[in-house]
């Protein structure tokens, strides 16, 4: 087997001698930036002052021998545009945004954390089962999505609810699909907070940690066939959004490898928030953070103020141009950030740091403030506008919350379509059951808080049952 | 890691061609019976089953640009098992793609990509290396489609080799059909012929829900007749259709995959010896399952034995029981049994190996028990 392994990377490396890389102006034995695949002849040059193995094509013979290590001294610098106080640090560069767009961003990240304040809230009453807030982190959701374009597919963990609400996502969509009503899209079948839109090109959050990453390198390849079919036409990226602690898994690992290799054009975008539910990064990982392992795959990786709206947008711009250069290369985001939220409503956080850390993050650094400054410096905004957004946001989630509970349960036959695109034989059969229980006996069987009652199961069994109108994401 | 990847088949493979595994003298396989059962218009052939599998890719991929395979050593090396032989060369390194070891990042990528509108076949080197796969397989490729609402379709088909191979041992062979069977979202095969493998492929790649396709290392090899309609370029098997290999009056076998060729074996033997006629039932398709074609022959036979490669614990033999129980109970003359794989992880000593697996002996004993003759 190992003997094969080599005799692979042999033939790998013949292979890609026939691409065409001259024509990129590379000298013999580098890594192409744009198509990133190594050009080596594997012959050992007599007198060669460097190693000339398939594996590591441009490595300098030495004599010291010396293990390396990440050290805090050697950290990723992290770019930043605004300071604390809303500053703006980087001069070379200006906003590329007007009042209104700035405005929109604000707007935007704000509506997140009232609507969070409430939705924690009403997990609390018992009214949901299960919340999870984006308090602390609102800054990355909505500064990179903002550099994205409205069609760019985006995976989500879950913790950002900014990107939703940025694309368009009403908060009545987000508030019907926690209480699960007939107007949440994924018909009452997934736990709140698992969001997806076809309409806002978001794919369904998924409840096991770093799937989407793998994903995402897929949908990434698949877009990097139609960019390349298309010219034409827009070219698109998939941004995919992840916290550190997923990166602990395989799948990270695998969506970052296969997506350098296969040179797909994907955004990987980590929410480095200091905490997995209760394991801080410390427990986590050692070495320098998330970004070092991008640079180990041979990744573009930049490291952000995760609390700095703009830098998180310029980065994101940059980053996205350049996975569409050349034909298409992943890019690493790491976005630095403090969870000042517990992890979800299942968790107590205070079990596991102390109160004054959070409290003193919270006063001293957040997304939210530190945009609300740099605006109070432009006399863009003032106390008054700011109790007055609040307040109108308060109410508009109020109000969407009022009506919400009200609605109706999504359709009863929604319990057993789509488990595939069309119904089975038995489906039909155990929905014909039902239908001849529920009319038997239709004093133990309530369907008034049904969508359409018994009309939803008529539906399907008259095969007049379709699908969602909306054919599909992306 | 390293340690199990040394074993795997695929360096057997690069000793020595395919056709010459060591130890063969396990390869024994009951091809050459099935065509005493058939008959065939004139223009058919003879075929591989790896053929097939080919035959089947290479149609679909030709019909469909959105269609592409993604695997370990799938376009330079031709497939593990040379199932994608000759696809790179036809179809480039874009749609015909090596992937790093990594099968949870290569299941991720092409489940990624029918997330995307890509009509992607993920192979597995084995199945016993989807293991690692299997949260993509299970939670993102089965699920999503329901989750979403009914707007995210994932159509994507899982292929490789599952089930016993010879000389690997325990972690290179064993059966996932009860694992992929019993979820919901999935739709599982699992061809014996070459008209099996071709028409359950293409069909697999056509349909809009993900498909596993379960196929079999020791069926690769083997000739089967393919008819002219077979040969076909538009021959696909609609799923949750049983095949009737052998018609017979006097028990009914269920089964399926490599376990189909050891019963109509066992099924010569039960008439030359005994004079009893078995029914062979080849399932072809899991999930769906025809249960009504396993109904009507026990309504004929009255006698029902489920013969698997599996363990034997909650198994395909078990859940084949069950159905027959609930659908056919009045029909049966005595008490339906299972011969299935032994409760051990597969051992690699040949002796012991050939013992963990059914044989058409014991398929014959069984049957003989259940017949009372």
């Amino acid at each position: 087997m190992a003997t094969r392994r080599i005799v692979t990377g042999l033939r790998g490396a013949l292979a890609a001698w026939a691409t065409p890389l001259r024509q990129h102006g590379l000298r013999g034995g580098m890594v192409c930036s744009q198509c990133q695949k190594r050009w080596s002849s594997v012959s050992q040059r007599p007198g060669s002052d460097r190693v000339n193995f398939p594996g590591a094509v441009n490595s300098l013979f030495t004599t010291g021998l010396e293990f390396k290590r990440a050290t805090e001294d050697d950290a990723m610098p992290t770019y930043r545009y605004l300071d604390q106080e809303g500053t703006v640090v980087d001069k070379a560069h200006s906003v590329d945004l007007s009042n209104e767009q700035i405005l929109k961003i604000y707007r935007d990240m704000v509506t997140v954390s009232i609507m969070d304040l409430i939705m924690f809230d009403a997990q609390r009453q018992g009214k949901i089962s299960f919340y999870m807030v984006s308090a602390g982190e609102e800054g990355i959701a909505v500064g990179s999505s903002s550099a994205l374009s409205h069609n760019d597919p985006v995976f989500a963990q879950y913790r950002e609810h900014g990107v939703y609400i940025h694309r368009g996502t009403s908060i009545s969509e987000f508030i019907n699909q926690c209480f699960s009503t007939t107007h949440d899209l994924g018909k009452g079948r997934n736990m709140p907070v698992h969001y997806g839109s076809a309409k806002q090109h978001v794919h369904t959050v998924s409840s096991t940690l770093a799937t989407q990453l793998p994903q995402a390198s897929g949908a990434a390849y698949a877009l990097k066939l139609a960019n390349l079919a298309n010219p034409t036409d827009e070219q698109r990226v998939v941004a995919c959004y992840f916290g550190e602690g997923a990166a602990s898994e395989g799948d990270f690992h695998a969506a970052l490898n296969i997506a350098a290799t296969r040179s797909c054009p994907v955004l990987f975008i980590c929410r480095n928030n200091g905490y997995a539910i209760s394991t801080p990064t410390l427990d986590q990982y050692r070495g320098d953070g998330i970004a070092s392992r991008g640079v180990g795959y041979g990744i573009d990786t930049v490291r952000v103020d995760g609390n700095d709206v703009f830098a998180m947008r310029r980065a994101t711009l940059e980053a996205r141009a350049l996975a569409l250069s050349g034909g298409g290369r992943p890019v690493l985001i790491e976005a630095m950030s403090y969870r000042v939220s517990h992890h979800s409503t299942s968790d107590d956080s205070f079990a596991y740091r102390a109160k004054v850390e959070v409290e003193d993050w919270k006063r001293r650094d957040n997304p939210i403030t530190r945009l609300r400054k740099y605006m109070e410096a432009r006399e863009m905004w003032d106390e008054e506008k700011e109790k007055t957004l609040r307040s109108d946001l308060r109410q508009e989630v109020l109000k969407a919350y009022r009506a919400a509970e009200k609605e109706k349960k999504p359709a009863l036959s929604g319990v057993i379509t789509d488990v595939y695109k069309e119904m089975t034989e038995e489906q039909m059969e155990q929905l014909r059951r039902v239908k001849r229980l529920v009319e038997t006996y239709p004093e133990e069987y309530d369907l008034s808080e049904f969508d359409g009652g018994m009309d939803s199961v008529d539906e399907v069994l008259n095969g007049k049952y379709q699908g969602p109108s909306s054919a599909k994401v992306s | 890691m390293v340690g199990s990847r040394l074993a795997r088949p695929a360096a057997q493979l690069l000793r020595s061609s395919p056709s010459a595994l060591p130890r063969s003298s396990f390869q024994r396989v009951s091809a050459p019976a099935v065509s005493r059962w058939r008959t065939y218009a004139s223009g058919s052939k003879e075929m591989t089953v790896r053929d097939a599998l080919n035959e089947a890719m290479a149609e679909e991929m030709e019909k469909n640009s959105k269609v592409f395979v993604l695997g370990e050593e799938v376009a330079q090396y031709n497939g593990a098992y040379k199932v994608t032989k000759g696809l790179l060369d036809r179809f480039g390194e874009k749609r015909v793609i090596d992937s790093p070891i990594t099968e949870s990042g290569f299941a991720g990528l092409t489940v990624g990509a029918a997330l995307a509108g890509l009509h992607p076949i993920c192979e597995f080197m084995t199945f016993n290396f989807a293991m690692q796969a299997i949260d993509q397989i299970i939670n993102s490729a089965a699920k999503t489609h329901y989750m979403s609402g009914g707007i995210q379709p994932c159509n994507i088909t899982f292929r490789g080799p599952n089930g016993f191979a010879s000389g690997v041992a325990a972690q290179h062979s064993q059966d996932y059909t009860a694992w992929y069977g019993s979820i919901p979202g999935l739709k599982v095969v699992a061809p014996y012929s070459s008209e099996d493998a071709k028409g359950l492929l293409k069909a697999a790649i056509r349909d809009p829900n993900p498909v596993v396709v379960l196929e079999n290392e020791l069926l690769y090899g083997l000739q089967f007749e393919m008819s002219e309609e077979a040969q076909s370029d538009e021959f696909v098997i609609p799923f949750g259709k049983a095949k009737i290999e052998r018609p017979g009056k006097d028990i009914t076998m269920v089964t399926l995959s490599r376990c189909v060729g050891q019963c109509l074996v066992a099924a010569e033997q039960l008439k030359s010896k005994y004079g009893v006629e078995a029914e062979v039932i080849n399932l072809r398709s899991i999930k769906p399952m025809d249960v009504e074609a396993i109904v009507k022959s026990v309504k004929k036979t009255g006698l029902m034995m489920a013969v698997e490669s599996g363990f034997p614990s909650f198994g395909v033999g078990a859940e084949l029981i069950a159905l027959t129980c609930e659908y056919a109970f009045d029909y049966l003359d005595a008490p339906p049994i299972r011969v299935t794989g032994a409760e051990v992880p597969t051992p690699y000593a040949q002796k012991l190996e050939e013992m963990a697996f059914p044989s058409e002996q014991l398929i014959v004993d069984y049957a003989a028990k259940l017949l009372k003759v």
